[in-house]
């Protein structure tokens, strides 16, 4: 069974086209690396699925384990929320509460909603939510308000927030392109982790196509909103990324990449402290 | 290379700018003396209208003056229980009135924030807060006294509708200046509106929410010892009952009990707003 379809998705803002005419399969379990560079629509094609953005109207349809999410740019309205757990770039935890209360969050599309309305979180739920926070390591910071931590932290605390939803399927949007290497590969071990022990489907983008080697067996490149590689991640050379992207190819890899990178091949501090494309 | 941008940039917009300020120079000066002109008639078709010419009474009867001011000057603290406990009723009307606006605010403040809510409920709840806030409190009260009848209540209502017009425009601005992400990711996890403005929202604006309430309660003690002199009860209405028999040291003794209190209140006040941020 599949997790996520998409079938012939455009969208446009203005004059440019982001998405323009994409089709995509992933099936249950699967690990599967969305790359690009800047602006060829993997935030697009991401906030497509996570629902928080339709489509264009002609035609496109999204279906999450076979249920119709939104069809010719109309939401189905019956449609189950909070199925697909969603990581983003910049964490998006609310800074002025706790790391637990951020955590907690993740429960209230699956309590009834007066009780979660009013923030009664029963002892159960709290339970799981230390539980999710102890799974990625900062179990001892619940108590601490998320503005005080580091990205990393903060990171792995929106994970546990998705672990805490149930969801069969995770979807992260650049999450480490804030933060620094140790950190990144922190964040990429829980979730390729969490794929392998919950067999949860993760779809996750990168900036950096060495993770995309490293963590998963499949990736799916995109150019100009188009998907142009969908396939395993070992077909993915320094060689075949240069003809897929030309010049746009170095932001793709890292100084540190296998061997078949020529040395020399970009300057050498370019991604030692990675910055939000967005910012 | 950004540095080297932006000095590229000032000094072509210097270019630019050079001759365009030399051609606006002539019209900009003519416009500056047609408005001071403009000013100068406006100034002088008001002249008679205020009665501005009795300036000269100000100096030539200052003895009457000087005689009503001395009326002041040894204030009478006779009756210091009455006023205390006539001041606080004030401080309890503005207290109250406070209070209801911003309970009021929260759902009108998020109502009218384009963020949060569509064009055709922004705009109507935003014109009825206008309204409230252009109608002065005075007004209402003199409205609500006729309603309800003399005393605090009145003036408890009038402050009440005339703040929450005040607070829920204040409010609406802090919701619209907020980080929507943190909001995006709780929708995703299935949470209805109301949780999402509850976990997402509320928290980025409650420091600017308190801050703000603390310094409408600060203003509403000022107001409502206005609001007495309309009839709606506290030192105000005392004030103003004792200014008309004459008793002149009764006056300034309240006086200076209003003046006291209210910097106390503005004090406290202050530094609460301190700990809100």
């Amino acid at each position: 069974m599949t997790a996520i379809s998409v079938f012939n998705l455009s969208k446009r803002y203005g004059k440019t086209r982001a998405l323009d005419d994409v089709s995509l399969e992933l099936g249950r379990g699967e690990m599967v690396a969305l790359i690009g560079a800047s602006g060829s629509g993997k935030s697009t094609l991401i906030r497509h699925i996570a629902g928080l953005e339709a489509g264009d109207g002609e035609k496109g349809r999204i279906a999450v384990l076979g249920e119709v999410s939104q069809e010719s740019g109309r939401f189905n309205r019956a449609r189950r929320r909070g199925r697909i757990a969603v990581i983003f770039q910049q964490f998006n935890l609310v800074a002025r509460l706790s790391l637990l209360t951020n955590v907690l969050v993740g429960h209230l599309g699956r309590m009834p909603a007066l009780r979660g309305t009013l923030g009664l979180f029963n002892a159960a739920e709290k339970d799981k939510a230390r539980a999710a926070l102890a799974r990625v390591g900062i179990d001892h910071l619940a108590g601490q308000r998320a503005s005080t931590l580091s990205g990393g932290q903060q990171q792995r605390a929106a994970i546990a927030r998705s672990l805490v939803q149930e969801a069969e399927i995770l979807i992260a949007d650049e999450p480490i392109s804030a933060l620094d290497p140790a950190a990144a590969r922190r964040v990429m071990d829980v979730l390729s982790d969490i794929n392998r022990q919950e067999g949860i489907t993760v779809l996750v983008s990168l900036h950096q196509v060495e993770y995309a080697r490293r963590y998963c067996r499949r990736t799916v490149a995109m150019r100009d909103g188009r998907i142009v590689f969908d396939g395993p991640s070992t077909a993915l050379t320094n060689d075949f990324l240069a003809e897929l992207y030309g010049e746009a190819s170095e932001e793709l890899v890292l100084p540190d990449a296998p061997a078949e990178s020529p040395a020399g091949f970009k300057p050498a501090n370019r991604h030692e402290t990675p910055v939000p494309e967005t910012v | 290379m950004a540095l080297g941008n932006e000095t590229a940039l000032s000094g072509k917009s210097k270019d630019r700018a050079a001759p365009r300020a030399e051609a606006a120079l002539m019209p900009g000066r003519m416009r500056n003396y047609t408005l001071i002109a403009g000013l100068a008639l406006l100034l002088a078709i008001s002249w008679g209208p205020a009665e501005m010419s009795r300036f000269t009474y100000l100096v030539t009867d200052s003895g009457n003056m000087a005689e009503y001011a001395s009326g002041f000057l040894r204030p009478d603290f006779t009756d210091w229980r009455f006023y205390l406990e006539e001041m606080i009723v004030t401080i309890q009307t503005a207290l109250w009135g406070t209070f209801l606006a911003v309970l009021l605010s929260i759902p009108f403040g998020i109502l009218s924030a384009h963020n949060m809510a569509p064009w055709w409920i922004v705009h109507p709840v935003r014109r009825l807060m206008d309204l409230f806030r252009a109608i002065h409190e005075v007004v209402f009260a003199v409205l609500f006294v006729v309603a309800v009848g003399l005393g605090p209540f009145a003036g408890v209502m009038a402050l009440f509708v005339h703040t929450t017009g005040i607070l829920a425009k204040l409010f609406s601005e802090a919701v619209e200046a907020i980080d929507p992400r943190p909001v995006e990711a709780i929708r995703v996890t299935g949470a209805s509106r109301i949780q999402q403005v509850i976990f997402g929202v509320i928290p980025q604006v409650l420091p600017l929410w308190m801050s703000f309430s603390l310094y409408r309660l600060e203003s509403n003690i000022r107001s409502a010892t206005v609001l007495g002199v309309v009839g709606a009860g506290g030192i105000g209405q005392v004030l103003f009952e004792s200014i008309r028999a004459f008793y002149y040291p009764q006056s300034a003794a309240i006086l200076i009990v209003v003046v006291v209190t209210v910097t106390i209140m503005d004090l406290i006040s202050q530094q609460l707003r301190k700990l809100a941020i």
